[in-house]
């Protein structure tokens, strides 16, 4: 078989079903129950650390 | 010893870059040569004057890695308004042709190229890299990765934006669309590019936030994807080192297919992906509220990537192009509408509870708007992708108009609501120096853009029909020159649009310039600079 025909059958059989399976675990990964606090936590990212990162030596206490 | 190392390095360019200038077979490449010879020579003279002297001793760094974010943000506003100013000027060329000044350097297609990559890769490039190393450094509470290197980054992107410009201005063009310049550019920004990489991950390697905020995830998308499609669309090979000209690797149907399969994903991760990551951070900071759901900001991330890389053929509808490979880039092009709306509503609903300050916050009112036409266009998108709708909407002004409410709406207007937000945070200013100027410019871009997406509308559509139109005999009833005739009103009335949209981009720069100049600032209230707040 040609390498044309071949990866064109690749790309729609396994290829197809191993992308689509991946795309689904990640989206049932996020779902999954235990993700809400750390969801809310990290939405709250941008709104922390403004001026000075978390480290930074001059940082005021 | 690194002076020595440096003057050495930037000697030896400055040579080849003569010899190269000597022997160099066309124009372009002369006086890309000369450009370096001079850059390199202007940089060794730097160096040298510094050589020998004393270095102050290396203070340890504090606070975020601005300077380069300030320079940013001016290469944006300045690129933006060149970029928007080529854009008017050559859409009065195709209503009033005498404005192609019958010279080779000014005629539209020339100065097109000039256009697009001067909006498109200057002025969202540059906001894209801006916003990015200001992001980057907030969401993972840490300092800038490798020191100089970006401002390598910085000023590396500024050379291979000048000297794409000049290449297209002298004829030097691979004459791929979105991908022009030729190769030794291409080499230099795929330099620079795997630069911003480092620099990027390396400060998310750093980072003290235990996780990687979403906007980081789009802008890593949008990094990595561009260095993938850039290499692999720009395969070719130069026909002599001492000239421009290059020879594509690959030939025909599956040149234009990698041509648009970089195209595409050129809309998709430069200017959909990397701006999303925009508003993924600006729009709650001056909403000064989290995003409405993080779960689906995720979501919308996944489905985005997984599904936008296999839309490009769709540029290639009733091409050589197999079926098969059409029509799969039409389903996917359709499949990409839900996360696009998924974003669209995570970002609207980010809002919600806080409806009241589109009344008084003209910053957010841009920005909402911003995702208004990023749903416009991305529900046009995927009908224009139906095979039986491209058949009237391909090749007609009615894709200019699509690109344009995407570009001027979603793009433009994220971009001006990041620059009016950064530009007091950066200069340390309390405020804006006007809110009456931002809703002038609001107001003018809104109305610019409308009226160039329904005059696009109007004469594509027009001219889609106007091409198919057979009379009783079967024969075509119109010629090309009888469309080009009927077009001229719409064609006025766009490039209006594209005044108007000059014109708000013109307040915004003396806007955002008094507001760093601080003119009107309350003294007694302006914030203490990070610095100063150390003591």
């Amino acid at each position: 078989m040609d390498r044309y025909s071949f990866l064109r059958e690749l790309a729609d059989s396994w290829g197809l079903l191993a992308l689509t399976l991946v795309f689904l675990g990640v989206i049932l990964w996020t779902l999954r129950p235990g993700a809400a606090a750390l969801h809310r936590d990290a939405a709250q990212v941008p709104l922390r650390h403004d001026r000075l990162p978390a480290d930074d030596p001059t940082k005021e206490r | 010893m690194t002076d020595i190392l440096k003057l050495i390095v930037l000697g030896a360019i400055m040579v080849a870059a003569a010899i190269a200038a000597n022997f160099a077979r066309d124009l372009a490449y002369q006086v890309h040569a000369v450009l370096i010879m001079l850059i390199s020579a202007g940089l060794f003279l730097w160096v040298l004057r510094g050589a020998g002297e004393p270095k102050p001793a290396s203070a340890v760094a504090v606070g975020y890695t601005d300077d380069v974010v300030r320079a940013g943000v001016i290469a944006t506003t300045f690129w933006g308004v060149v970029g928007f100013l080529a854009g008017t000027y050559i859409a009065f060329q195709l209503a009033f042709p005498i404005l192609n000044l019958d010279l080779p350097w000014t005629t539209f297609g020339r100065l097109r190229p000039l256009h697009t990559s001067a909006v498109i890769f200057a002025f969202g490039g540059n906001a894209l890299i801006a916003t990015s190393f200001y992001v980057v450094q907030r969401t993972c509470a840490a300092r800038l990765w490798g020191g100089n290197l970006a401002w390598f980054v910085f000023w590396g992107y500024q050379l291979f934006i000048v000297l794409a410009a000049t290449g297209y201005v002298l004829g030097a063009t691979q004459s791929k669309e979105y991908a022009e310049p030729e190769w030794y550019v291409d080499i230099w920004l795929t330099v620079v590019w795997l630069a911003y990489l480092a620099v990027f991950m390396g400060t998310i390697l750093r980072r003290k936030e235990p996780h990687i905020y979403v906007a980081n995830w789009f802008y890593l998308a949008f990094i990595l994807t561009v260095a993938m499609l850039h290499v692999v669309n720009n395969l070719s090979l130069p026909v002599s080192i001492f000239g421009s000209k290059s020879v594509q690797l690959f030939a025909g149907v599956q040149d234009a297919l990698t041509q648009w399969w970089y195209g595409h994903n050129a809309v998709g991760f430069f200017l959909t992906a990397g701006f999303l990551g925009m508003m993924y951070y600006f729009i709650p900071k001056q909403a000064e509220r989290p995003v409405y759901s993080y779960k689906l900001s995720i979501i919308h991330f996944w489905s985005l990537i997984f599904l936008y890389i296999w839309a490009g053929p769709h540029h290639l509808h009733y091409t050589a192009l197999p079926d098969w490979a059409q029509t799969l880039g039409m389903v996917f092009s359709i499949m990409l509408w839900m996360p696009s709306w998924g974003g669209m509503i995570n970002g609207l609903m980010t809002l919600s509870g806080a409806w009241d300050k589109l009344r008084t916050d003209p910053v957010l009112r841009m920005m909402v708007v911003s995702v208004g036409f990023y749903g416009m266009a991305t529900f046009e998108g995927p009908m224009m992708s139906i095979r039986a709708v491209n058949s009237l909407s391909h090749y007609t002004d009615w894709t200019i108009g699509h690109v344009h409410s995407g570009a001027l709406g979603w793009n433009g207007m994220i971009t001006f609501g990041a620059l009016y937000f950064l530009v007091p945070k950066l200069w340390n200013r309390e405020r804006l120096y006007s809110l009456s100027l931002v809703s002038w410019h609001f107001w003018l871009a809104t109305i610019g853009i409308v009226l160039y997406a329904a005059s696009m509308w109007v004469t594509g559509i027009m001219e889609g029909l106007m091409w198919r139109e057979v009379d009783a005999q079967g024969f075509l009833v119109n010629s090309f020159a009888d469309t080009v005739a009927a077009k001229l009103p719409m064609y006025i009335v766009r490039g209006l649009g594209g005044v108007l949209y000059l014109a708000g981009a013109l307040l915004m720069v003396w806007n955002l310039w008094m507001t760093a100049r601080g003119v009107g600032q309350d003294e007694a209230l302006a914030r203490p600079a990070p610095a100063a707040a150390a003591e």
